[in-house]
């Protein structure tokens, strides 16, 4: 079972390989200019305004939050998913149907809250 | 020593070693990044474990979601320099110990046999009865459905599937409770933050801010 991600190893070793190769030969073909136009964040482009980090808004965060929890609630959904279709012809096809909809629904309330306080409103 | 060995060995070392950098680096974002790592490498150390669901799910909502909650806090709280250089916090006694402390308690309660016996649960849990219906052709010529109870081997986001929704029920529709309960809270929380001033990353004050660049352009061009 293990040996079917045989290939994705591989790949990963190459991706490692390809960009360290590149970083590598520029680090030890490239010649090393430290001058201050050189370290600027865009060398031919326009000064910054500004600090780079500035304070988001925390509205960012909560939708960042909102996207964590219905992400996890479809990754439930993947193995009942998966299971499903067999069991739908057997005895326990109701059972494992009501089972989600119960999970579903007990999220579907946190979702109308969610959109009666308006989070999904930017404003 | 076998490749499965082989790849746990290099990818336990490097996720261990990210896990270090993550507490010992300075800058916020770079112990995000190496976080990252750790996560990718936990993903791939399971999958040598033959749990691919968990990898994925590793995979998606750790290094896709957890990570961006993380880069949040990070522009959130807005750190620009630390007070002190020290590269080790003044509580790192209290993190060894509880780091110890956790370490004992799951090499005592994780025990080959308790709830990693190799090779009877394997079987076990990769093969499954599933349902067909099939249409048979009697003797006398009239066809009828019967169903067929068929066994064989699952992969393993079915057997995840088998004993998440059949044998642990309740912790399951629980799950969905703190879901619920932790969506309520952002709500709450993050509302009382709302209340607060408008802050500089408002749509209006970006347009403004462009308009603001392309003036000082034009002066610079000019």
């Amino acid at each position: 079972m293990t040996q079917s991600y045989f290939p994705i190893l591989i790949m990963l070793i190459l991706a490692v390989v390809i960009g360290a190769t590149i970083l590598g030969l520029n680090w030890v073909l490239g010649r090393h200019q430290r001058n201050p136009s050189k370290l600027s964040p865009y060398e031919s482009g326009v000064p910054p305004l500004d600090e780079n980090r500035k304070r988001i808004n925390v509205r960012f965060y909560q939708i960042a939050m909102l996207f964590i929890l219905f992400d996890i609630e479809a990754a439930f959904l993947y193995p009942w998913a998966v299971i499903y279709r067999d069991a739908a012809q057997g005895p326990s096809g109701m059972f494992l149907f009501g089972e989600m909809a119960v999970f579903i629904g007990l999220l579907a309330v946190g979702y109308v809250y969610v959109w009666k306080k308006k989070a999904f409103d930017w404003h | 020593m076998n490749a499965a060995f082989l790849v746990f060995f290099v990818v336990g070392t490097i996720a261990v070693a990210s896990s270090i950098l993550v507490v010992a680096m300075r800058n916020p974002v770079h112990s995000a990044l190496f976080l990252l790592l750790t996560f990718l490498c936990v993903a791939i150390l399971f999958v040598v474990k033959d749990a691919e669901f968990v990898a994925a799910v590793q995979v998606l909502v750790y290094a896709g979601g957890i990570m961006v909650l993380f880069l949040f806090v990070v522009m959130l709280i807005n750190v620009r320099h630390l007070p002190d250089d020290r590269t080790l916090s003044r509580f790192w006694k209290g993190g060894v110990g509880v780091g110890l402390a956790i370490f004992l308690l799951l090499a005592t309660v994780v025990r080959t046999g308790t709830y990693h016996d190799q090779n009877p649960n394997k079987k076990l849990l990769r093969s499954t009865a599933s349902h067909r219906v099939r249409k048979v052709t009697n003797p006398d010529g009239s066809v009828t459905r019967k169903r067929v109870v068929r066994h064989r081997t699952v992969g393993n986001s079915e057997a995840v599937g088998m004993a998440l929704y059949q044998d642990y029920l309740v912790p399951f529709e629980v799950a969905s409770l703190f879901l619920l309960v932790a969506m309520i809270g952002a709500i709450v929380i993050g509302k009382r933050e709302l209340s607060a001033p408008e802050e500089e990353t408002s749509p209006d004050f970006i347009l403004k801010r462009m308009e603001t660049e392309k003036d000082v352009k034009e002066a610079m061009s000019a």
